[in-house]
């Protein structure tokens, strides 16, 4: 393959990448978006013609001037929807009008959605199944319903001629880049916003992603093309082996001390677990609420073996920021760590006892009673964070070695 | 007794399992499971569910 090809966008000789790259993208749901992000779709010309996704909806136009650069829009026979989120079928009305022969081709529930989202009354649409297959001359396209990896609806669709599996937002990273491939961007990065992108969004579905792996264990893969970021063609074992980490939710002899504070004192207080826990040989991490957001926070407590959760009590409750991290975190269903609760008040210590029951709400091994300090933090009670710190540190060892 | 599946994630539930993380105890039918109960896959509702074999 010559430099330029390499470098290009293509997949295969008459698979290329026709999708758009959001540059500017920050906010993603709520997910920060620090590295922008890319929509995937791919244009398959054969004898028929089949577009493979389509992007959200205000780069409709980018898309179709990336499609009418390689075929005539009337000769498109196929539109594939793996997924009817609208980042990736928000085009859809668009890009059905612009190609008047092209049928819809979705399984029942993402028909349902689509339904759903937009009039598609004047849609042909072309309901697959399971392991369906359509001929396109050479190729063929195969469908593999993935149901949770995202959405109920969700499929990824395969294409044996060329061992290529596009593999929806399996495997994305949201990760604007002018590269299309895995081995033109450092591993370090694309790895990274992979891990981002598993546990803001797909942490909670481990299990039909650990069961959907092992279906596509079956398939001969060369190249994975997801719905976001960069096509896997080269490092292929090392995001199927991370995916595998990541679906166990292995954990690391890692401590996360996250809090929020008013007067510091809650903050002396996790200064002294985070050096307990530091000092005792695990790697541990200080994590304000307020000044590290919640993807980022999600992030690290997917690999985090002990969660060390503090908060002052505010208005006779826990401060609005731990809530709302708290709340994103308990949906994102970790399972398998231990932790405890911290904080210091003035009257009533109501915010420990929520944080335990945060804990508890997510399933997390309660390791100790709440470490409490009425207004700031004497040196007894600093040695009692640093001494549980150290103990959260043991108790990670235990769980990275696959101990209880 | 009757197996349910979530229509959404194709989580079975079998009574004879129960869920006793979510405080379902094993040997409960499907109709007795409180109104509140979720897939504790996907976290779909008890309406989403449908007999299975």
């Amino acid at each position: 393959m010559s430099e330029p090809e390499k470098a290009g966008h293509v997949l295969k000789e008459g698979i290329d990448w026709v999708g758009a790259v959001d540059w500017t993208v920050r906010d993603f749901h709520g997910y920060e978006t620090s590295r922008g992000s890319t929509y995937n779709a791919y244009l398959i010309r054969d004898e028929k013609t089949a577009l493979i996704d389509t992007v959200k909806a205000p780069f409709a136009a980018e898309l179709l001037a990336n499609v009418s650069a390689l075929a005539d829009l009337a000769k498109v026979d196929y539109v594939v929807c793996n997924h009817a989120e609208p980042d990736h079928a928000g085009s859809l009305p668009t890009v059905l009008a612009a190609c008047p022969n092209a049928e819809l081709v979705c399984d029942a529930k993402c028909r349902d959605a689509l339904g759903l989202y937009h009039d598609t009354s004047g849609w042909r649409i072309h309901v697959v199944n399971d392991g369906e297959t359509i001929r396109l001359g050479r190729r063929t396209l195969q469908f593999v319903q993935t149901p949770m990896v995202h959405w109920p609806e969700s499929m990824f669709t395969y294409v044996p001629e060329d061992k290529l599996l596009f593999s929806m937002d399996g495997f994305g990273q949201h990760l604007a880049t002018s590269a299309r491939f895995d081995d033109l961007v450092p591993l370090d990065v694309v790895l990274a916003e992979a891990k981002t992108y598993y546990a803001n969004i797909l942490m909670l579905y481990g299990g039909p992603i650990g069961r959907t792996l092992q279906a596509a264990g079956g398939l001969d893969i060369e190249m994975i093309a997801p719905s976001h970021g960069v096509i896997w063609r080269t490092h292929l074992d090392a995001i199927l082996s991370a995916y595998a980490d990541w679906v166990a939710m292995k954990p690391a002899a890692k401590v996360l001390v996250i809090y929020d504070t008013m007067w510091k004192s809650t903050e002396a207080m996790a200064r002294a677990i985070c050096d307990g826990a530091a000092a005792a040989g695990a790697e541990a991490k200080l994590l304000h609420a307020r000044a590290t957001g919640g993807t980022v926070i999600a992030t690290e407590v997917l690999d985090a073996a002990c969660l060390a959760v503090g908060s002052p009590t505010l208005n006779a409750t826990i401060m609005p920021q731990m809530a709302a991290v708290l709340t994103y975190l308990k949906g994102l269903r970790p399972h398998g760590k231990a932790g405890l609760a911290f904080g210091s008040y003035g009257w009533g210590a109501n915010a420990t006892k929520e944080l335990a029951e945060y804990l508890t709400a997510m399933k997390v091994e309660v390791v100790g009673e709440p470490l409490v300090s009425q207004y700031a933090p004497n040196a007894a009670t600093l040695d009692g964070c640093r001494a549980a710190g150290a103990m959260l540190a043991e108790k990670a060892r235990h769980l990275a070695a696959g101990n209880t | 007794m009757q197996k349910f599946v979530c229509d959404a994630c194709g989580w079975v539930y079998d009574p004879a399992q129960g869920d006793p993380e979510n405080g379902v105890a094993p040997g409960t039918a499907f109709a007795d499971i409180p109104d509140d109960w979720v897939c504790p896959e996907c976290g779909a509702g008890k309406d989403q569910f449908s007999p299975t074999d």
